[in-house]
């Protein structure tokens, strides 16, 4: 990683009052400014996919840009995944830097082969003189009662995939940075947008966090880098780890369980590839009992992942196995079975008091 | 066999070939029937440990590669393409080591080179060149000046649903692609008429607007000259073309193919055609551009080109372990990295 990039600092946590630069703004909006600037900053970058141009997206991500950058720049792509992938491919090999957006987490099964057999190894396979500087936009997650398809989680398929970089940001100001972080790589970017937190606003300090700039106020505290993970609340009685849409039900989560006098940190992991195995070992080292949060299946999840990486460097002073709350080894449900699906309140407080009543033997 | 106008063709006027071109279209797939042979016996030899031999197909491959403008055109090849490469001139140990098992992709640069890293997913690199074109379309060259994606594959390919979705991107963006489709016939052991329905591959260009050729792939000529067409049609910004070259794959689909198995020596013969080298052959004599003197002095040159690779593949190495870590990513990351370490220290223990 270049050096300048891991000083640099968020600081989302440290802005109840508004400053010079920090605004108001929903994910989607954070996201749309980013992808303005990228292509006002990058000639190389197109945003292509399907209903990405006139329409703005079916979550409005790029509305406007087309009107605004011109239809080279921002396009629409007929209907096939596979095609947006695989344009993808060989628009990097011509020096672009592309921008595709998969409509729906779900719609990525059909691009599949173009992901994981090119995207991710086209480097390797031309021995670097190929990079895939691709970030591939995919909403993701569920928590919209949407049709099948369209709430899926697959943060461990593509994890697991060599070559590939996984990141899913759960505010506004990360959903920012961290696009215009990823868009600026050589290496392909997968970036889950939490779909359910599409239009929750939040303050967007968009004057810190951009590469070679430094810290606004120096707290490095809760921020963390661009390329690593985030503590989200601080705490000292238990870890909980998760990504996406659930770390601000984990934030809520760890209000309830402080009404009960348990402390709770929230660590945001935000890049499930590369996962940032030293935050976990620094928050759980403190706390020394963790929970981990996923809305993906329970069995191979990506729990299984950071569980081995605290194991790995805490097991001596765990308390407890490290539990996980996760979705089920089911299809995702229908709408109305959602809210017994994704982790809720009440299941992640189950899964802390079984940490927290562990006993050895 | 029908040949199809290209629609809008533009070339109507280009020049015939010249006898020094004619005599190095046929020095060219003279030295590629002796490398993909030699490759076979390589194979057998324990120099590589397999191969994908092209025999039957140096007409379509050393035809349509040498239309290309290496100095703006880019190719997207498979793993059968070596007349291509040889006809594009690149580094072919570079390119055999593939088979050696040396490095999946190759060791040519694909980027001065031209040509794409090998592509083992059948159809997969189809939609790449439809990514690619469509940049040359973005980058905003002159009418006429634009380079040219050619995307090579077979009648099994034909059947991938990339490959309709790469001809519908393409008609869509008027994507500067040839889709060049060299029939041979055969997808390992299953023949073209339990592959392809509706009569041929280019019969579905037309469902795309897309023109369309289908030529005598193994009349070199006839697939410079429709290749020379459709790079044209494409240059001068009329959108995609497809190629069908009907051909015969006259080897088995790897070292490891056994074509006994799905077809008789007597059916081969009968399918096969006329040898395409030997067509040529006789038709430079005929036409009395070349001499037998020139057909041993090109045999003799393939015959000397096909040991320096040989040497030069027997004398590579394996690529150090360490590249295996380092070519992953532009910029690694901490957890291949610490992959890396553990893997150095314990091989230098063992």
């Amino acid at each position: 990683m270049p050096e300048t990039i891991t000083d640099l600092r968020i600081t989302a946590n440290s802005m109840d009052t508004p400053a010079a630069g920090v605004e108001q703004l929903s994910m989607q909006q954070a996201l749309n400014r980013a992808l303005d600037e990228i292509l006002a900053e990058n000639p190389k970058t197109v945003i292509f996919g399907e209903d990405c141009g006139r329409l703005g997206g079916v979550f409005r991500i790029t509305d406007g840009l087309q009107a605004k950058h011109g239809e080279a720049r921002v396009f629409d792509t007929p209907l096939a995944e596979s095609g947006i992938l695989g344009m993808s491919v060989g628009l990097a090999m011509a020096g672009f830097h592309p921008i595709p957006e998969v409509q729906f987490d779900g719609f990525a099964y059909p691009a599949i082969n173009q992901i994981v057999c090119q995207i991710a190894r086209m480097n390797y396979r031309s021995r670097g003189t190929l990079p895939m500087p691709i970030t591939l936009r995919v909403p993701s997650f569920g928590g919209i009662r949407a049709p099948e398809h369209h709430g899926e989680s697959l943060e461990a398929l593509f994890a697991h995939v060599p070559g590939l970089k996984v990141v899913s940001p759960s505010n506004p100001h990360d959903a920012y940075h961290l696009l215009k972080y990823a868009a600026t790589r050589l290496d392909p970017v997968i970036f889950m947008e939490p779909k359910s937190r599409y239009w929750q606003k939040g303050p967007v300090d968009v004057t810190t966090a951009v590469p070679g700039e430094a810290t606004h106020d120096g707290d490095t505290s809760s921020g963390g880098s661009l390329t690593g993970s985030r503590v989200a609340r601080e705490g000292r009685h238990l870890t909980l780890v998760a990504w996406g849409a659930m770390v601000s039900r984990c934030l809520q989560v760890a209000e309830l369980a402080a009404e009960d006098g348990i402390d709770v940190e929230v660590l945001d992991l935000r890049w499930l590839k590369p996962i940032d195995a030293e935050a976990l070992a620094k928050s759980v080292g403190k706390t020394r009992r963790a929970v981990v949060v996923h809305e993906a299946p329970l069995t191979s999840g990506l729990g299984a992942e950071v569980a081995q990486l605290i194991t790995q460097s805490c097991f001596a002073t765990l308390k407890a196995p490290v539990e996980r709350v996760t979705g089920f080894d089911v299809p995702y449900p229908s709408g109305d079975l959602e809210d017994e699906y994704i982790p809720n309140i009440d299941r992640i407080l189950f899964g802390i008091q079984r940490v927290l009543e562990y006993r050895r033997g | 066999m029908t040949t199809n106008p290209v629609l809008a063709a533009v070339d109507d006027d280009a020049a015939t070939l010249t006898h020094q071109q004619l005599r190095e279209l046929y020095t060219l797939m003279a030295a590629v029937r002796h490398l993909d042979s030699s490759a076979v016996a390589w194979q057998r030899q324990g120099i590589i440990p397999g191969y994908a031999p092209e025999l039957g197909q140096e007409a379509a491959q050393v035809g349509s590669g040498y239309a290309v403008d290496r100095t703006r055109d880019f190719v997207f090849p498979t793993y059968r393409e070596m007349g291509v490469a040889r006809a594009m001139g690149l580094d072919m140990v570079g390119y055999m080591s593939t088979h050696k098992a040396t490095w999946h992709g190759g060791m040519y640069n694909p980027l001065e080179s031209r040509f794409a890293p090998i592509q083992a997913v059948v159809a997969g690199s189809v939609l790449h060149a439809v990514g690619w074109a469509h940049g040359q379309t973005l980058e905003g060259h002159a009418t006429g000046e634009t380079g040219v994606a050619m995307t090579y594959f077979g009648d099994g390919a034909s059947s991938q649903g990339d490959v309709h979705e790469a001809m519908n991107f393409a008609a869509v963006m008027k994507a500067p692609v040839v889709f060049f489709i060299q029939n041979n016939g055969w997808a390992i052991s299953v023949p073209t008429e339990r592959q392809v329905a509706g009569g041929s591959v280019a019969a579905r260009a037309a469902g795309y607007g897309i023109p369309s050729l289908q030529v005598d792939g193994n009349d070199v000529v006839a697939v410079y000259e429709a290749t020379r067409s459709a790079f044209a049609h494409c240059r001068a910004g009329n959108g995609p073309v497809v190629i069908e070259a009907m051909t015969y794959r006259r080897g088995p689909h790897s070292t490891a193919d056994d074509p006994g198995r799905y077809r008789t020596l007597e059916e081969e013969r009968l399918d096969a055609g006329e040898d395409p080298l030997e067509q040529f052959k006789q038709q430079l004599l005929t036409e009395g551009v070349a001499d037998e003197a020139f057909f041993a002095e090109a045999q003799r040159l393939a015959e000397e080109e096909e040991e320096a690779v040989r040497a030069g593949i027997a004398d590579l190495g394996p690529r150090p372990g360490a590249e295996m870590f380092s070519l992953v990513f532009q910029e690694p990351t901490p957890a291949l990295q610490a992959q890396a370490t553990t893997w150095r220290e314990e091989s230098e223990h063992a």
